[in-house]
């Protein structure tokens, strides 16, 4: 079979070189010549080095995507503490969820036909104190069967796996907050994987009794989008959007105390991380305790892990947080920074 | 009733336009309000085939991106190895139907390591394309252009003046040496007919779908033999029997497509900057072609042509396989490689029948039967023959 066509694969590459090593003499005599008629001549380069040519040529996304359909920046510190009450002495928090079919941009100009809580991926930072009783109209805007399974303790018949809701129906999820800590909250309907890739899932804070020390507080969740549905990610981003916080940096103030709540959401990928540039940070894992386990650059987190992580920066100036997957990465994990006076 | 034949008036013309403003209508109708089964729910058809990758410089990839299907192709984000890449895209981000477009990206690529660059659309869906191994594709320069010249030329045109040079040998062998000859030549040539016409139906399709490849390079293929049936059988009408130095000229113009194919196959080759497979073409092919000038010189074993038809016939047969490597090298369209190569395979396609002509008229004369023990056995050492020296390409 003669090759006419534009790729020749590697494979096929080598093997044909592999025959070529076997036609013996002549072939090389022949070969030696060939390749210095055509090849390697580095003089021809030349003209290529003057020719960087492209403004901003680099790693990231071409174009913005449109902020008014839903904004990372203000995602990023926006924690929904619902309907606040008392009743018989003890706090009520009161949310009406609805799960509804949206199309969102995961980079600019990419659209994804997404399964979302509240139109919105990921869905609203849900966030209680813990002991405080929850109660949560979930209404289903779409057109399959969905739940809302939450991290969490909570009676059997309130766990969002058997108690499905199928299209037009609600379902109201009444337990208590507890264990404190750094949750989520995710659609728990077969096939699971589908659900939850789709975009329904988001962050569940509950805060200790005590409460946390006063810090600039964000939540990040780690996400990927299957946009070509070929069972693996095309662009990864924590909230959503590719590289949004690269083309925005997170401005932070010097010396101030920032907490962040991190949560992989991420399907497809068993390990996600999260790295800070020119920084350490007090890792708690779960949020479950008030002392950190760790004081690290570096935090690996496995599909459905999440924790918090508290920093101060010393220094003004752009610092990169990414995923240490380098792929992920490259594909939208990445952010920086802008630390202020 | 009336008569058939009445005056073709403006009536007349009006007759012919009615069924064309009648389908006119009908395609207005269809154009407005859908075929009756109009979904909108249903996502657009996105089919972008990457026609050629280009590395035109240290820091750049080019790929040259046509749109196959009905829909418009918005392309929103490129990658280049699994990472989101800044790029630029001309005319436009949107491809328009049978519309093609370039995306140049500014990527300081490694010399020798293979990339593969992803399309992402407006809806998600990707496209891919291959650099199977990354070096500089040549420039159109001066230089280069001498040195896919010189390629071709010791591809095609040197080992067909080769095989031409048996020439004086053939001549002795006699009658039936000369059949032999002529049935080897038809053997060898049923082979290049395979050969050409599978690499040109391989190349057709990789080509958009919209192209409709393999049916297109058949009719390709199928007219260029009746068309050069019918203008033989022009030729002929004053002079009787066509010339058996034409009959060489058509073999030699057939295999020079042929060759056009294989100069493609060994530019593309080099362009893509799989030196050694170009090299090990290289090889194979030179031994392969030797045997084409026995073809074209077969008709004429019995003439004398002077040197200068010699000259002309090695030029026919073998010079566009120059023409090849550069087409290749610095133009390569599988659309055009697809279309020369069904255009090769007809000719040879004729040639073959013309020179199974002449055996049958020999045999007629000398009443022989055409499939004579000579005459199987100068096909079969034909076929023979290409089978040994292709397996040399094979790759």
């Amino acid at each position: 079979m003669r090759r006419v066509e534009g790729a020749v694969s590697r494979r096929d590459f080598l093997r044909a070189a592999g025959v070529a090593g076997a036609v013996g003499v002549s072939g090389g005599l022949l070969g030696a010549h060939a390749g210095r008629a055509l090849g390697q001549d580095h003089s021809g380069h030349a003209m290529g080095s003057e020719m960087t040519g492209m403004s901003h040529g680099g790693n990231g996304t071409a174009g913005d995507v449109d902020l008014s359909r839903f904004d990372p920046m203000k995602f990023l510190r926006h924690f929904d503490y619902g309907q606040e009450r008392r009743e018989g002495g003890r706090t009520v928090r009161e949310w009406e969820i609805s799960a509804e079919e949206v199309d969102i941009e995961v980079a600019p100009g990419v659209m994804y036909p997404a399964w979302a809580y509240n139109g919105q991926v990921p869905g609203p930072t849900l966030r209680a104190t813990e002991g405080d009783r929850l109660r949560v109209v979930f209404k289903n805007r779409g057109a399959h069967p969905h739940t809302i399974h939450f991290h969490g303790f909570h009676p059997a018949n309130m766990d969002g796996v058997f108690e499905m809701v199928g299209p037009g129906q609600e379902f109201v999820y009444e337990f208590d907050a507890e264990p404190f800590g750094c949750h989520l909250y995710h659609c728990h309907t077969m096939p699971l994987k589908k659900h939850i890739e789709k975009g329904l899932y988001g962050a569940f804070i509950i805060d200790p009794k005590e409460g946390r020390p006063e810090a600039d507080e964000m939540v990040m969740v780690l996400n990927g989008f299957d946009t070509n549905f070929d069972g693996a990610n095309e662009v990864y981003a924590v909230n959503t959007v590719a590289f949004h916080h690269q083309k925005h940096p997170v401005k932070i103030k010097k010396d101030e105390l920032v907490r962040i709540y991190v949560v992989n959401a991420l399907e497809f990928d068993f390990i996600n991380s999260f790295h800070t540039h020119a920084n350490f940070f007090d890792y708690y894992p779960t949020g479950t305790k008030l002392e950190p386990s760790e004081f690290t650059d570096t935090k690996m987190l496995a599909q459905g892990e999440r924790g918090i992580m508290e920093l101060r920066y010393g220094f003004p100036g752009r610092f990169m947080f990414h995923a240490h997957v380098s792929e992920f990465a490259e594909l939208g994990w990445m952010g920086l920074f802008e630390v202020e006076e | 009733m009336g008569k058939t034949n009445k005056g073709r008036g403006p009536v007349w013309v009006l007759l012919g336009l009615l069924p064309l403003l009648g389908l006119g209508v009908l395609l207005a109708l269809i154009t407005l309000n859908g075929a009756g089964i109009g979904r909108e729910d249903v996502p657009p058809v996105e089919d972008l085939t990457a026609t050629r990758v280009a590395l035109p410089t240290e820091n750049e990839i080019v790929v040259h991106v046509t749109n196959g299907g009905p829909d418009p192709v918005t392309v929103e984000q490129v990658t280049v190895n699994e990472a989101l890449w800044d790029f630029e895209m001309t005319p436009g981000n949107t491809v328009p139907p049978r519309g093609s477009a370039e995306i140049t990206i500014p990527y300081t690529w490694v010399e020798g390591e293979a990339y593969g660059i992803g399309m992402i659309s407006a809806t998600g869906t990707t496209f891919e394309a291959e650099v199977p191994l990354a070096v500089l594709t040549p420039g159109l320069t001066g230089d280069a252009f001498w040195r896919y010249a010189l390629i071709g030329f010791y591809v095609g045109v040197v080992p067909v003046s080769l095989g031409l040079l048996w020439y004086p040998f053939l001549r002795r062998l006699g009658s039936s040496g000369m059949n032999f000859v002529l049935a080897l030549t038809v053997g060898l040539l049923f082979w290049l007919v395979l050969d050409t016409l599978l690499d040109a139906v391989e190349t057709a399709g990789t080509l958009p779908g919209f192209f409709s490849g393999v049916p297109m390079v058949l009719s390709v293929t199928a007219l260029t033999l009746l068309g050069l049936l019918g203008s033989g059988r022009l030729f002929r009408r004053g002079g009787g029997e066509s010339s058996r130095l034409s009959t060489s000229y058509r073999i030699a113009g057939g295999i020079g497509l042929h060759n056009l194919g294989e100069g493609l196959a060994i530019g593309a080759a080099f362009a893509l900057g799989e030196v050694a497979l170009g090299t090990f073409l290289v090889i194979g092919f030179t031994l392969h072609n030797i045997t084409e000038g026995i073809g074209i010189a077969a008709p004429i074993l019995k003439e004398r042509p002077s040197l200068s038809h010699f000259i002309g016939l090695a030029l026919l047969g073998g010079g566009p396989a120059i023409l090849g490597t550069w087409i290749a090298g610095f133009a390569y369209s599988p659309l055009a490689a697809a279309l020369f190569l069904a255009v090769g395979a007809g000719a040879i396609l004729q040639v073959i029948y013309e020179v199974s002509r002449l055996l049958l008229k020999d045999s007629e004369r000398s009443r022989k039967p055409a499939l004579s023990a000579s005459n199987l056995g100068g096909l079969t050492a034909g076929v023979a023959i290409m089978y040994a020296t292709a397996l040399l390409v094979s790759v």
